[in-house]
């Protein structure tokens, strides 16, 4: 079927302004993926899954401009004991990072075209699973494109976390990262991300995790403020395995999170969770889709968003319980604590069954600071600021405690501390 | 140390008067009860002098050590020495108990220009205080109230009260929701509490609580007023013969 040609015009514009990095194992899958975009073509402002979010400024085909942060804290996990690999503007750099050596895991960089890969069994395979029966072009687009990312692979217990982190260097940069992680058997990886990453960044990242694997990742988007991103993770679990995921974002005029999961083996858990602070222009949109295809496997998405002056919230959740996932345990909830008349929150929740023998829950609220909980603190001679911070924390916390290690949910406090406190002044 | 004259309180929203002229003065070093029936006003009188939001004072003046405090902030009146121990503590997950005590005694030394408490310092004292409450180190980490049992809740409270050291104590019923054994130990907190530069104003429905805290003067309080103020023996008269003779006595 023929796009609309408005829908056309915007996706053969961008197309022309990008180039296929050309050779190497990733060829096909880029190939394939470049058609599909043609026939999906880019979201327009008309598509159901864009209703909340305006996808123009991330399909257009230049990066609008984008102030550099002008960092006044040092960046997050710099306490962590980690492997670190660093993308300024989106391009690897050698010279930042560490030695891409770990115990127990390979790690490659998808630029470094070979003709035989691992990656190649789930390079745009997942993302391509994730295309039904909801479409997400921008990721397929980014699997076409993406000129840099990592390849990692887990075949045991990593002895510390890999940490990517980003740099935001050139006012117009425009990035396409693509990363992969495959998980073995009984094995087990942590990945970081912080750090602004360009003026636009569209990053895809593909997640196997096989049978009692395990795969934690904790993620601080910000503190950039006008960049725009689309971001998607696509996973798919086998059996016993674990899938846990939590971002902070703070700041920015434009954010999707997108995440994509699947419970193909019987008893795996997969949780996302995202906390978010913003003000002013801030818009920032988290999109989940959870398909239970086995038995007995439980998932969680819970997502805390603190909106002031006017910023947006928009949380799009669906879970899936396919014939036969029977015993799936599932939970979602999305909540907005709006600090002023200004500020809005968009919610979709969504729960398709077809399993009889199932527990779902959702639930999806917004509200104000809670005065008794005001009262309280201050009645303890805390002035109103610092008491409304504290119940802001509280208010995030049951995201945040998704995180499993204590030191990283002491770094991610920290930072919404750091960043309430700044807007007091 | 704490002297209410002719206070008269409405709800803001509703033109309903609670207080309707109450006068009390708590001296320093002293207990005083206020028992009365269902709403007499007493949860009121000591939501209206912490400073909580909905009340309008229309008459009268309530001052800790002369100095006005019904124009002051919640925070502020803390500073200066008024504490009020919840009937409801307010559970606030992700902040850990030992987190907010310590913003909340540094918060009073600071508005009232002392030198705040360091970390070890505060570790210590706190630990002290809450072994003699029976609060383990485990309840001091867990977030404020958060899965605390009735009793827990109401030990934190005088945990607090013992940290921050108020002039002014008004315990809101206490004894709410408290076996006999909890209570016990609620009220040898409060009485390790008692000095000759602290003042108590105890409220509650039971004379039970007040053989464990002995008070030096009861007042009956009903319909917004304090209708009659006797020594302790006026206790034992309520918990014998009810509200209703000296209901009766005051029409």
């Amino acid at each position: 079927m023929a796009l609309p040609q408005i829908k056309q015009d915007a996706t053969d514009a961008r197309l022309a302004a990008l180039e296929m990095p050309q050779g190497g194992w990733s060829q096909a899958a880029r190939e394939d993926a470049l058609s599909r975009v043609r026939s999906m073509g880019l979201p327009g402002a008309r598509d159901e899954y864009w209703k909340y979010t305006r996808p123009d400024t991330l399909v257009q085909p230049d990066a609008p401009k984008a102030a550099l942060l002008d960092a006044d804290e040092e960046p997050i996990f710099g306490e962590v004991d980690r492997l670190k690999i660093v993308f300024v503007d989106g391009v690897f750099s050698a010279e930042e990072s560490d030695d891409l050596a770990l115990d127990h895991v390979t790690i490659d960089r998808l630029a470094d075209a070979r003709d035989i890969h691992w990656a190649k069994d789930v390079y745009g395979v997942l993302e391509a699973r994730g295309q039904t029966p909801v479409q997400r072009p921008l990721a397929t687009l980014n699997t076409a494109f993406a000129t840099d990312g990592v390849l990692i692979h887990v075949t045991g217990k990593a002895p510390k976390p890999i940490s990517l982190i980003y740099r935001h260097a050139s006012e117009t940069s425009d990035a396409i990262l693509h990363h992969v992680v495959k998980v073995d058997s009984g094995a087990e990886l942590t990945l970081l991300e912080n750090g602004p990453a360009a003026a636009r960044f569209n990053k895809c990242m593909e997640v196997e995790i096989a049978d009692g694997g395990t795969f934690h990742h904790v993620r601080a988007q910000g503190r950039d403020h006008e960049r725009r991103a689309a971001t998607a993770i696509f996973t798919r679990l086998g059996e016993e395995s674990v899938f846990k995921s939590f971002t902070l974002t703070a700041n920015g005029v434009l954010t999707r999170n997108e995440c994509v999961i699947e419970l193909t083996g019987d008893n795996a858990v997969a949780h996302v969770a995202g906390a978010c602070v913003g003000d002013g222009d801030f818009h920032h949109d988290d999109t989940v889709f959870i398909t239970h295809d086995a038995l007995n496997c439980e998932s969680r998405q819970v997502f805390k968003k603190v909106l002031r002056n006017g910023a947006t919230g928009v949380f799009q959740g669906k879970i899936l319980v396919k014939e036969g996932a029977q015993k799936t345990d599932g939970y979602q909830i999305s909540q907005s604590l709006l600090l002023d008349e200004d500020s809005q929150f968009l919610a979709k929740p969504e729960l398709e069954i077809y399993a009889d023998d199932v527990a779902c829950s959702h639930g999806s609220t917004s509200g104000a600071i809670d005065e008794e909980g005001l009262f309280y603190l201050r009645s303890r001679g805390i002035e109103e600021g610092p008491a409304t911070d504290l119940l802001t924390i509280a208010f995030l916390a049951e995201a945040v405690m998704e995180i499993e290690d204590e030191s990283l949910q002491d770094e991610i406090n920290g930072r919404v501390e750091a960043w309430l406190s700044r807007r007091r002044g | 140390m704490l002297e209410i004259k002719n206070l008269h309180v409405q709800l803001e929203e509703e033109d309903k008067q609670i207080l309707k002229g109450v006068n009390l003065t708590v001296e320093a070093g002293k207990v005083h009860a206020i028992m009365g029936p269902n709403g007499s006003g007493k949860s009121t009188l000591s939501y209206v002098l912490s400073g909580k939001d909905g009340y309008e004072v229309t008459d009268g003046e309530a001052t800790l050590e002369g100095e006005d405090i019904l124009e002051m902030e919640p925070e502020e009146r803390a500073a200066a020495g008024m504490f009020l121990a919840f009937q409801y503590p307010v559970e606030i997950p992700g902040v850990g108990n030992m987190t907010f005590l310590r913003t909340a005694v540094n918060s009073q030394r600071k508005a009232r220009g002392e030198e705040e408490m360091s970390a070890s310092e505060f570790l210590k004292v706190i630990r002290a205080k809450a072994k003699d409450l029976k609060i383990d180190a485990d309840m001091l980490k867990r977030p404020v109230n958060v899965g605390f049992s009735g009793g827990e809740k109401k030990r934190n409270e005088i945990l607090q009260m013992a940290m921050l050291e108020p002039k002014m104590c008004i315990l809101d019923e206490t004894d709410s929701g408290l076996d006999v054994d909890a209570m016990k130990l609620v009220a040898d907190g409060v009485n390790a509490l008692r000095d000759e530069g602290r003042g108590f104003l105890v409220i509650t429905h039971y004379q039970r609580l007040l053989d464990h805290i002995k008070p030096d003067v009861v007042h009956i309080m009903a319909d917004g007023r304090i209708i009659k103020t006797g020594g302790p023996e006026l206790a034992l008269e309520v918990e014998h013969n009810g509200y209703a003779d000296l209901l009766a006595e005051a029409v």
